[in-house]
């Protein structure tokens, strides 16, 4: 039995301590926007907040999580500058990778609300996208940050 | 997006609910009553439209959404027809049946950029005819002239009265209303919702995480299936220990598949567990010696054949041999995996005598088949949802994880969902064709094109997928874009020779066209750069009789500044081709870091002529999405061979374009009002070879073989 604390809520579950929080977090606990893209952390379809910081979950056992504060893209509320701008500038295609992408955006954000161009292109490199929306993206975090500056 | 309901569902639901059918002699819209009839053979009607009392327009999308917009752009259509408000207007997924197949081809499939092609005038008509019950209903409701009253917004109006009620209250009345064969569709310029940037209708719970696709199906007591495969094409399991997989906690049942030795499991770790404790050990496959050198030698090595003619204009031969100059290319292009995001996947339950089929699919009929062939079942008693597809791009188009999954649910007798790894996903894929070309080219003395030979060296798709399509021994795709080319040269000689390989091919997003625009795109500009002459107006040259590739190279040369000083990079280059009925140009603005060979795409200018626009914003996030793959197989994808089998497995060793790599995409639409064209595949064709003709122009460096990688680059430096 491991204990999990996520979007706020206590979770015990019974699972092998050693399983990657993703597949906890998606199969056991059914919190399905956090996604499955490759399971050696080089997409970043799977990215939450850990304390706060962009982790790939795919990479982490759910049993070393004890009294950590795991956020999803659930978690992450419907006006939250980074989903707002999202919806605005219409990024998604397929979808499938968007949570990863919004949750690492988040998380530049968080720790520099004016990210230079660079910065973007750095900090979001780990997100890989195949229907191609990285232009619109860049372009959702800029606006995402002149909003949540206000 | 609204759950799944049956057709007996659907029909039972109250309110004027429509559907239309192909017939011989066109369309025909038919009312529930006509449509639920049971008419073996008959009319099948493939389009749904409910107007519902609590004022909801329903359109069901057969169609499946796989980030290309179908959810917004056909149901935008309807709702044009119809005078419906927008925010009345919900979609659902069609389940698969005959009554949802495609009305060109008869089957239910998303592909080759036909959408809104083949579904677009049932889909007007249906939404006209509505719109013509709902106002005689109103019309009959008032005593009034049915021609005094107004379809607006979800209402039905009566200006000299003042009156108006909503499609809600009128819908039960329109649908005792004698269907209209032939409804009047709206003109061009009454359009309210066609042709504008309409918010896309799926992208709220995309960014929520709400969005269901395959892999986040759950069904109750299901298992979780994974499955050891073979390393190498045609390997058979030599050994297994099926009992150390047994007493792993949670295993349920052990399969034997056709695509390897599959483990039934409580939980998805378990099933991974169970799977890596059989050890298997597998058999030398068909051709071990094969890898990616010994591929690329049997592709070059087919060139000394004799190939099965294509297109044959005048006497290529003789004029190359007249000719003033000369150029003789060889190309060779990689097998591609598809690399959708959401790796396979499908979930299956059989019970009570009926299935259900959870998949991300573009193949609506053939999880149909499929499941009808392994369960023995009647069609009706199969259910199939289509969730959304975290990418497709061809590959869903595939059957081989629903086999497994409905396999799997019947001899575990339990509902399984399957989940392929990255690691499956990349080594098990039906591969964008591997090919190599050389190519003959002849100019005269002003400068023109005299003559063009081509032999094209390439596996087939249409053998294995659609064999009657395959015609006098031509795959259609390996010549696609090249017996078509439309550039005015008087001695044409295409060449097709057929190879076949252990690696199994399938639809890439653009097919044929993404590896002949390379060719075809690349050798125009060798031959421009041979006589000397620019390559925009080299191209323009050669088209004079055919004004649509023309207007395209023009937009995009135009707003790229062509021949104006650059803003970013240090050249440009550019590439037009015509594929799925869109004629697409692009100019890329390159820069070539001399040290570490690496290419940087600063910018892309695209231009497009689809014929008319449904959907701008659409239309502008297809161009750059095929851009962007497009660029991505350009620089960095390839697969690798080893041992008999695939080598490349994940990200770690088949990248795809990440952020950094990603170049600023500017689209310009031009509307040329001629018939609709596709938009998911024609972005991707053009980039790879604007790419490679800017590093000419950059560098002098003429790159014949993709992909353009560092090292690629720095080896041709040293030969400049």
């Amino acid at each position: 039995m491991i204990s999990l604390q996520i979007n706020g809520k206590h979770h015990e579950v019974d699972v092998n301590p050693d399983v990657p929080l993703l597949w906890v977090i998606r199969e056991h606990l059914q919190l399905t926007g956090t996604k499955f893209g490759c399971g050696i952390g080089m997409c970043g379809a799977c990215t939450v907040h850990i304390d706060g910081k962009a982790e790939r979950s795919c990479q982490i056992e759910a049993g070393k999580l004890n009294g950590k504060k795991i956020t999803t893209i659930e978690g992450l509320p419907e006006n939250h500058p980074v989903k707002e701008a999202w919806l605005k500038l219409q990024v998604p295609q397929c979808g499938y990778c968007q949570p990863g992408q919004i949750m690492q955006a988040a998380a530049l954000l968080s720790g520099d609300p004016k990210p230079s161009e660079d910065k973007i292109r750095q900090f979001m490199n780990g997100n890989l996208c195949r229907c191609g929306t990285y232009p619109q993206i860049r372009k959702a975090i800029q606006l995402a940050g002149k909003e949540g500056g206000k | 997006m609204r759950t799944a309901m049956s057709r007996r569902e659907f029909l039972k639901a109250a309110g004027l609910t429509l559907a239309v059918t192909m017939t011989p002699s066109g369309y025909r819209i038919l009312s529930a009553a006509e449509a639920g009839m049971d008419e073996p053979g008959a009319f099948q009607p493939s389009v749904w439209l409910q107007v519902t009392p609590d004022n909801i327009v329903t359109v069901v999308v057969s169609k499946s959404e796989m980030g290309q917009g179908v959810y917004t752009s056909l149901p935008m259509i309807v709702a044009d027809e119809l005078e419906a408000d927008w925010k009345q207007v919900r979609v659902q997924a069609a389940p698969a049946g005959d009554g949802y197949r495609d009305p060109v081809w008869g089957t239910q499939a998303t592909g080759g950029s036909t959408s809104i092609r083949h579904m677009h005038e049932p889909l007007r008509k249906a939404g006209a005819a509505a719109r013509e019950m709902l106002i005689t209903a109103a019309a009959n409701e008032w005593g009034v002239p049915a021609g005094e009253c107004q379809a607006d917004l979800g209402k039905v109006r009566h200006p000299k009265t003042k009156r108006a009620m909503t499609y809600g209250e009128l819908c039960l009345k329109a649908a005792k209303v004698p269907v209209p064969e032939n409804p009047e569709l709206k003109k061009e310029n009454q359009f309210r919702y066609i042709g504008s940037p309409m918010p896309r209708v799926d992208l709220k719970e995309k960014i929520s995480g709400s969005a269901r696709f395959g892999m986040d199906t759950f069904v109750p007591g299901m298992l979780y299936a994974a499955i050891a495969r073979p390393p190498a094409y045609g390997a058979k399991a030599i050994s297994s220990d099926q009992e150390a997989a047994k007493k792993v906690s949670g295993v349920r049942n052990i399969v034997q598949l056709e695509s390897g030795i599959a483990v039934c499991a409580d939980t998805l770790d378990a099933a991974w567990k169970g799977r890596d404790s059989l050890k298997v050990k597998w058999g030398d496959g068909q051709d071990p010696g094969m890898n990616t050198e010994s591929l690329e030698r049997l592709f070059l090595g087919r060139l000394d054949q004799e190939g099965i003619k294509a297109r044959d204009d005048g006497d290529a031969t003789a004029a190359l041999n007249q000719s003033a100059r000369k150029v003789d290319a060889t190309y060779l292009l990689p097998f591609l995996a598809h690399v959708t995001m959401e790796p396979m996947n499908c979930t299956a339950s059989i019970a009570d005598g009926k299935c259900e089929i959870w998949v991300p699919t573009q193949n609506q009929s053939g999880v149909l088949k499929t499941a009808v062939k392994i369960t023995g079942l009647k069609p009706e008693q199969i259910q199939v949802h289509t969730t959304y597809l975290g990418g497709g791009f061809g590959r869903r188009f595939e059957l081989d994880v629903v086999e497994e999954a409905v396999h799997l649910a019947k001899a575990a007798g339990k509902p399984v969902k399957v989940i392929w790894t990255r690691e499956e996903d990349t080594q098990h894929d039906f591969y964008r064709p591997g090919n190599c070309c050389r190519i003959q080219g002849g100019i005269d003395d002003k400068g023109n094109m005299t003559a063009w030979s081509h032999k094209v060296v390439c596996p087939s798709i249409f053998a294995r997928v659609f064999p009657d399509e395959v015609k006098e021994g031509i795959d259609p795709a390996a010549v696609e874009g090249i017996s078509n080319m439309e550039y005015e040269i008087p001695n044409l000689h295409v060449e097709y020779i057929r190879i076949d390989t252990p690696v199994p091919v399938g639809f890439w997003r653009s097919v044929g066209s993404s590896h002949n625009a390379f060719t075809v795109e690349s050798f125009v500009d060798e031959l421009a750069h041979a006589a000397g002459v620019d390559p925009l107006t080299f191209r323009l040259n050669h088209l004079k009789k055919h004004p649509r590739p023309r207007r395209v190279l023009e937009v995009a040369a135009e707003k790229a500044g062509w021949g104006k000083a650059l803003t970013q990079g240090d050249g440009r280059g550019i590439a037009m081709h015509f594929s799925f009925g869109s004629y697409v140009a692009q100019v890329a603005e390159v820069s070539l870091d001399r040290k570490d060979g690496t290419i940087k795409v600063h910018r892309v200018v695209c231009a497009v002529d689809c014929g008319h626009v449904i959907n701008p914003d659409i239309v502008k996030a297809q161009m750059t999405g095929g851009i962007l793959m497009g660029l991505s197989a350009a620089l960095k994808e390839g697969m690798s061979f080893s041992g008999g089998g695939v080598e490349s497995s994940n990200f770690h060793n088949y990248d795809i374009l990440r952020m950094d790599e990603a170049p600023e995409v500017e689209v310009h639409i031009v509307e040329s009002g001629e018939d609709l064209g596709g938009i998911g595949e024609p972005g991707v064709p053009p980039i790879a070879p604007a790419v490679a003709n800017a590093l000419f122009a950059v560098s002098g460096i003429r790159l014949r073989r993709l992909p353009m990688t560092p090292a690629a680059v720095l080896g041709a430096m040293k030969k400049v």
